[in-house]
């Protein structure tokens, strides 16, 4: 039954979550705080916090986590995979179907069609990354990491893993 | 095969503990790895697989790892890629949670976090321009504007969700004239 539970917890939000992981939080917040009780609301922000503090897709951190609580490591499998299975055949069905008619005319122009909306999306998580970023630190510290990023990623073609891992440890020593 | 499984878990262990941010942070990382430099899809792929991935509900991280996975090594390929995307940081979570849940406090680590937050915006800017690019070589530059102004409208102004935009240009193609066809043969 705790399994049973645990299996549902995860996957209405797996399957209702549109827009990505951070877009479930709401979602994973109002099964395990409201219909579950496994965890207090200020228990739940501790998390985020620590979950938002570590790399990697926020959701299956979340799941593999009160999973774990809940249940063991049997727990934290079922939650992640509640969260993580449903959606993912759908779009493995999906595609494969796509990769078949990859010649055809009609899908060719479907990729050019969708190509300027997906543009939007990334420029439209671009900006609200900036925001985050000049509500954080404000602007100096963001337009200088924003420019000597860019510069490293496009002029001098730096791999974003070595960048990134610049910004951590600038952000250790300078922004703490 | 086994040095594909390697590479895979390898591409997707470096996106997983280098995505800060949640999935949508860790896109240009996935395509970084995937187009550039295992060269396991092209660009015009990449696209569809990121429209249908925003498409659908669920998070998008995993979406795409198990996808690309199951494209390179089948079912052994969706798992392995999964679970090199989040098996390290699940980890890191439990732990960290379970002993020392005081560490987000900790004035470096919040320093840390806030650092990266530009230069994903940077990454993602440049993943923007990059696709703005590829529309207009396909479409020209009027219609490549014109249709990223309707999903500006679309998206941000009118608050609707993607998925119903992306599903309508699906539609649109899909049961339009092949003039394009034509064209393409004319050329």
């Amino acid at each position: 039954m705790k399994y049973w539970h645990i299996f549902l917890a995860f996957f209405i939000p797996g399957i209702v979550g549109y827009g990505g992981g951070p877009a479930s939080i709401p979602l994973v917040e109002k099964e395990v705080v409201d219909r579950y009780h496994w965890l207090t609301v200020s228990d739940f922000s501790e998390m985020l916090a620590m979950g938002n503090a570590l790399p990697g897709p926020i959701a299956t951190k979340m799941a593999g986590f009160i999973g774990f609580e809940q249940g063991g490591i049997l727990g934290a499998w079922i939650a992640v995979f509640a969260t993580v299975a449903p959606s993912l055949i759908l779009m493995v069905i999906l595609l494969s179907i796509l990769q078949k008619h990859k010649q055809s005319p009609k899908v060719k122009k479907m990729t050019a069609l969708i190509r300027p909306t997906i543009a939007l999306l990334l420029g439209a998580m671009a900006v609200s990354f900036f925001q985050t970023s000049y509500e954080g630190i404000g602007v100096w510290q963001s337009v200088g990491l924003i420019v000597v990023s860019y510069l490293l990623l496009e002029r001098i073609k730096l791999h974003p893993a070595f960048v990134i891992l610049m910004a951590l440890g600038y952000g250790a020593l300078f922004l703490s | 095969m086994f040095q594909n499984q390697w590479h895979l878990c390898l591409a997707f262990f470096r996106v997983g503990i280098l995505g800060y941010g949640g999935g949508p942070s860790s896109i240009p990382l996935v395509q970084k790895e995937v187009v550039d430099t295992y060269k396991w899809m092209d660009e015009e792929e990449f696209t569809n697989l990121l429209a249908v991935a925003n498409a659908l509900p669920g998070p998008i991280g995993t979406k795409m790892a198990g996808y690309i996975g199951y494209r390179v090594g089948g079912f052994i390929g969706l798992c392995n890629a999964v679970i090199s995307t989040i098996l390290p940081t699940i980890v890191a979570m439990i732990i960290l949670l379970t002993f020392l849940s005081s560490m987000s406090e900790k004035p470096w680590v919040q320093g840390m976090t806030k650092a990266v937050v530009p230069v994903v915006g940077v990454m993602l800017f440049v993943l923007t321009i990059d696709f703005l690019k590829k529309a207009k070589s396909g479409l020209g530059w009027s219609i490549t504007v014109g249709l990223f102004i309707v999903s500006f409208l679309f998206v941000e102004v009118a608050g609707l969700h993607p998925a119903i935009l992306i599903g309508l240009l699906i539609l649109a193609a899909l049961f339009s004239k092949n003039r394009e066809k034509e064209r393409e043969r004319a050329s």
